[in-house]
């Protein structure tokens, strides 16, 4: 009877207990590690998943997930999955042609990292401007995210036909040079990349949270990622990224996130302040 | 009753809403304020700019769009960014690039409830005209937790589609003419900082 009389503050104190076991039982039983996401959005993200999966309480999301390893697969699918499309922010391709190819254009061989890639919206994307500013062959794109179900995505370049009218319209206002239609093979619903701007691009997978630093670049996109991780873990991902950022190489964030309010503020020298693109100070 | 925080939601309608509002709070409210303002989808950065930069030539405190992990000082108005959901955490706002919430993102019920499980009792929420019901079941989360509902009455309002829906999802709000929200806001805030004074003093 008691359950009746719980009062809203005991259901959302129960509620971030509930949270809290969720993310410990995963990361003991699976060695995912969400516990230091940022606590707002991840609330939401458990409860759109427990929606989808008619689960009642956060504890019965944990009960699934725990003795079941394919509801888990699903569960890291909706906890981390970011929704993107090609040429999003057009404002930020454009910059990225203007102002970072010129720098790029500079060096012999171009590594260039695309963190948290998801379905690979944006790794094409920017093949598609470096394609077109002469020095794609020279680049090697290594796109990464945790999640291997949407790498698989990712490495066909297939994507639904119906998209293609905003991602041509997001193409032009970012400046591009072509038709965009020159980029894909259309087949049924589908429009399928073309080869030649996938073949610098390596797939691979990479967590963040939980791996270290694989090589040193000359560009780092790392673009409405960090706004899942909370204060601590930005920190930590930011020591990953530095680490992984040559000198004067060049840092791009989402379009409202910073280094303002971080400890590396005094490290990066603004390329562009709204397009957020950071050049490391030697 | 202490308030921290003062979180305003209104769809596109709303810039001479807003302008009344926050034209009208006192200086000596100092709380943080944050606004929720659906804008038309893919909004440009620099339309953006163009609405701070706006409705900064007529408000005295600073308004900034707001960046992830921004932390809340005072004095200062806070606006939420095309595009992204806005959510309160503790001393900081945390934006999310996740799927728009009824066609709005930013959604005012995402914003609005996340204020209400941060900060409870001490949320001061305004709803003002609005085309949609966004921003109605945020409110009801506010009230539930202890905080204070304001919204424009109805019938002044531009559009009345919000403030009907949040008048019908809360128990008690205090619905008002957009003239006197801002000096009845001011002096709740006033009488808090009041009655905390002669606290400290007795």
């Amino acid at each position: 009877m008691k359950d009746s009389m719980n009062t809203l503050e005991d259901n959302d104190e129960i509620e971030s207990i509930e949270i809290d076991l969720l993310l410990d039982g995963i990361f003991r039983r699976y060695g995912y590690d969400f516990r230091n996401y940022a606590s707002a959005s991840i609330r939401r993200r458990i409860w759109k998943f427990a929606e989808l999966e008619q689960l009642g309480t956060i504890s019965a999301v944990q009960e699934a997930v725990l003795h079941n390893s394919t509801m888990m697969d699903r569960f890291v699918l909706s906890l981390t999955v970011n929704v993107t499309s090609m040429f999003r922010d057009p404002a930020f391709f454009q910059a990225l042609r203007t102002e970072v190819v010129p720098i790029l254009k500079t060096y012999p061989m171009i590594r260039i990292w695309d963190a948290g890639c998801a379905t690979g919206e944006e790794a094409y994307s920017m093949a598609i401007v470096l394609k077109e500013e002469g020095i794609y062959d020279k680049c090697r794109i290594y796109a990464t995210d945790m999640n291997e179900d949407v790498l698989r995505k990712a490495k066909t370049g297939i994507f639904p036909l119906s998209h293609m009218k905003e991602y041509t319209d997001n193409y032009i206002q970012s400046g591009g040079k072509n038709s965009f239609s020159e980029y894909y093979t259309a087949k049924y619903d589908y429009a399928i990349i073309n080869q030649e701007l996938r073949h610098n691009i390596l797939f691979a997978q990479h967590n963040l949270v939980t791996d270290k630093s694989f090589n040193e670049f000359n560009l780092v996109l790392i673009r409405n990622v960090l706004i899942y991780f909370n204060e601590d873990l930005r920190t930590k991902v930011l020591d990953l990224l530095h680490e992984s950022i040559a000198s004067f190489g060049i840092l791009a964030l989402g379009k409202r996130e910073s280094l303002k309010f971080s400890k590396y503020e005094k490290a990066y020298e603004e390329l562009d302040s709204a397009m957020k693109l950071y050049k490391r100070c030697a | 009753m202490s308030y921290k925080i003062i979180i305003i939601g209104c769809s596109s309608g709303g810039l001479a809403a807003t302008k009344t509002l926050l034209s009208g709070i006192a200086d000596d409210c100092t709380i943080p304020i944050i606004l929720i303002q659906h804008r038309e989808q893919k909004a440009e950065v620099s339309m953006d700019n163009l609405l701070t930069n706006m409705m900064q030539r007529f408000i005295k405190r600073s308004i900034e769009e707001a960046e992830d992990k921004m932390p809340l000082k005072q004095n200062c108005i806070y606006l939420a960014p095309a595009d992204y959901h806005l959510l309160v955490e503790r001393d900081c706002l945390a934006l999310s690039a996740d799927e728009p919430v009824t066609y709005a993102r930013p959604s005012i019920d995402v914003a609005f409830d996340s204020a209400a499980r941060t900060y409870g009792s001490g949320v001061i929420g305004v709803v003002l005209t609005g085309a949609s019901k966004d921003g109605a079941d945020g409110a009801a989360s506010i009230e539930k937790r202890g905080g204070l509902v304001i919204i424009q009455d109805p019938f002044t309002s531009e559009k009345d589609t919000l403030p009907n829906a949040a008048v019908a999802s809360t128990r008690a709000p205090v619905v008002m003419p957009l003239d006197e929200i801002a000096p009845y806001i001011s002096s709740l805030i006033r009488e808090g900082g009041a009655r905390l004074a002669s606290r400290a003093n007795g």
